[in-house]
């Protein structure tokens, strides 16, 4: 028998009997940043690779969605603040050691990023379009003229962003079911394959659904993989990192993780794609929406559980 | 200078002194608390062993808190204390996860809270109030630079643990077993 007990009478909020301090504003950020990050990085590849006739929904449709993701992140960030005024401390200083340092830096360079390259496509998407001033129509013939290298930065930017979102978790070594460096990988396979499923959703153009679908696949079986690789290493891992995984094995996260977030999030989906390749009727939004909404689930169970995890001592 | 703490587990009564000497002398807000008392019991009965541990921030010498702050309001002085500074801080709480001895606190007002080994009456020559109440004397506080040091001596002497030390963390909160 083993038993602790906080016989000063210990019950601090959100900190006792279990950690839960991060509760919904967090992973739903991660979600919109990881979403963000996939619908920009494929408007950005598919310009650069000169398909921006075929590829319209991708290159110009889809990237008028991120500014409004990004700002509904940023302001679950905000709200996740406790000592709300002073936010502004994170743009006094730049600390590389802190990967929420240099996620807040990258929000600030992509999120204007997705905004500019979504205006210079807001008269070709709706030509009634008119700027209030005359300035801004000269900013936008210069954006226009700058559109590969805006592209290029989105990828690169993007990237930087997908993984992030599994960095701010991986780099908490306190908490064993975070604490490994697959989880950077893994959330950008899977923001990026979020942001294709809202990308297939809108699109309705045959050839462009196919790229996409063809690339997702792609995305979710990487995905799945990365998946078992991080339960495997955790079993593989100190008694914390196997307590850790146990809780995807047996314990309390194991329903909602295999049945909501890779049956229904990524094999169910990833079925129906493969038969709508196939040439089989499939309802055009359902894998998305699957898709979109097993990501969602996927970063509030990581959230839930790796906080229950911890150092035994 | 390397301030440290060590804790007398075979002395410590578990009455929780140190804990309302603490509050008194931090204002910590009703509900909070900067150190606590663990009991831990193992073994089976009728061969039960109890252990009792006033706890606090460890003022890790590798502080995934400091490491992980995005502002550098988690930050460590002379001596190895690690403070917040209030108005850097804009709880994020990223320090909060990033302790493995669930140390820290968000305060009532918005910004993250712990133990500061007492560093306005330490730089006085003091001890921590924790430390100057215990009825039992368990608590020992000091330099580790300093052999001549309180700390110092009764870790030379005696058997000690530090908690969670495969955490990397290397904790200056000693456990005399």
């Amino acid at each position: 028998m083993k038993e602790e007990l906080f016989v000063s009478g210990r019950n601090i909020p959100h900190i006792d009997p279990f950690l839960h301090l991060w509760t919904w504003e967090i992973p739903l950020y991660l979600f919109l940043g990881g979403l963000s990050a996939g619908i920009l990085f494929f408007a950005g590849y598919f310009y650069v690779m000169h398909k921006e006739r075929d590829m319209t929904v991708t290159i110009k449709w889809a990237p008028m969605l991120v500014p409004f993701l990004l700002v509904i992140g940023l302001g679950a960030l905000f709200l996740d603040l406790h000592h709300k005024l002073y936010f502004w401390r994170l743009y006094t200083i730049i600390r590389l050691e802190s990967p929420m340092s240099w996620g807040a830096w990258v929000l600030m360079a992509i999120t204007p990023l997705s905004i500019i390259w979504a205006a210079t496509y807001l008269k070709e998407v709706f030509p009634k379009w008119k700027w209030p001033f005359a300035w801004l129509d000269s900013f936008e013939a210069f954006a226009i003229k700058q559109r590969k290298a805006m592209a290029w930065a989105l990828m690169l930017l993007s990237v930087i962003l997908g993984v992030y979102t599994g960095i701010l978790l991986s780099a908490f070594n306190a908490r064993p079911l975070w604490n490994t460096s697959i989880l950077g990988p893994l959330f950008l396979v899977s923001g990026f394959s979020t942001g294709l499923a809202a990308i297939v959703w809108m699109s309705k153009s045959k050839y462009e659904r196919k790229v996409l679908t063809r690339i997702d696949l792609i995305f979710i079986f990487v995905e799945l993989f990365f998946i078992i690789h991080m339960i495997m290493g955790l079993q593989a891992g100190s008694e914390a990192a196997i307590e850790a995984s146990q809780l995807f094995l047996g314990g309390q996260f194991t329903v909602t993780f295999w049945v909501f977030v890779v049956l229904l999030g990524l094999l169910f989906p990833a079925t129906l794609e493969i038969l709508e390749l196939r040439g089989y009727h499939v309802p055009g939004w359902l894998p998305s929406f699957l898709i979109l909404l097993g990501g969602l689930i996927f970063r509030f169970v990581m959230m839930d559980a790796g906080q229950l995890t911890r150092y035994l001592y | 200078m390397r301030y440290a703490m060590a804790v007398d587990t075979k002395k410590c009564v578990g009455c929780g002194d140190c804990v309302v000497a603490c509050q008194t002398e931090n204002n910590v807000p009703h509900g909070y608390c900067r150190d606590w008392i663990v009991e831990n019991v193992a073994g089976t009965y009728p061969k039960l062993e109890i252990e009792l541990r006033s706890e606090r921030c460890n003022h890790c010498e590798n502080s995934p808190c400091v490491r992980c702050c995005p502002t550098g309001a988690s930050h460590i002085v002379d001596g190895g204390i690690v403070l917040v500074t209030h108005d850097e801080c804009i709880g994020c709480g990223a320090c909060i996860e990033s302790c493995p001895y669930d140390a820290r606190y968000p305060h009532p007002e918005g910004y993250v809270d712990k133990c500061t080994f007492c560093v306005h009456r330490v730089s006085d020559g003091e001890n921590p109030a924790c430390v100057d109440v215990c009825p039992t004397s368990c608590l020992h506080f000091g330099d580790l630079d300093d052999p001549n040091s309180d700390v110092s001596k009764i870790l030379k002497n005696r058997e000690w643990k530090v908690l969670a030390p495969e955490a990397g963390t290397k904790p200056q909160l000693y456990f005399l077993t």
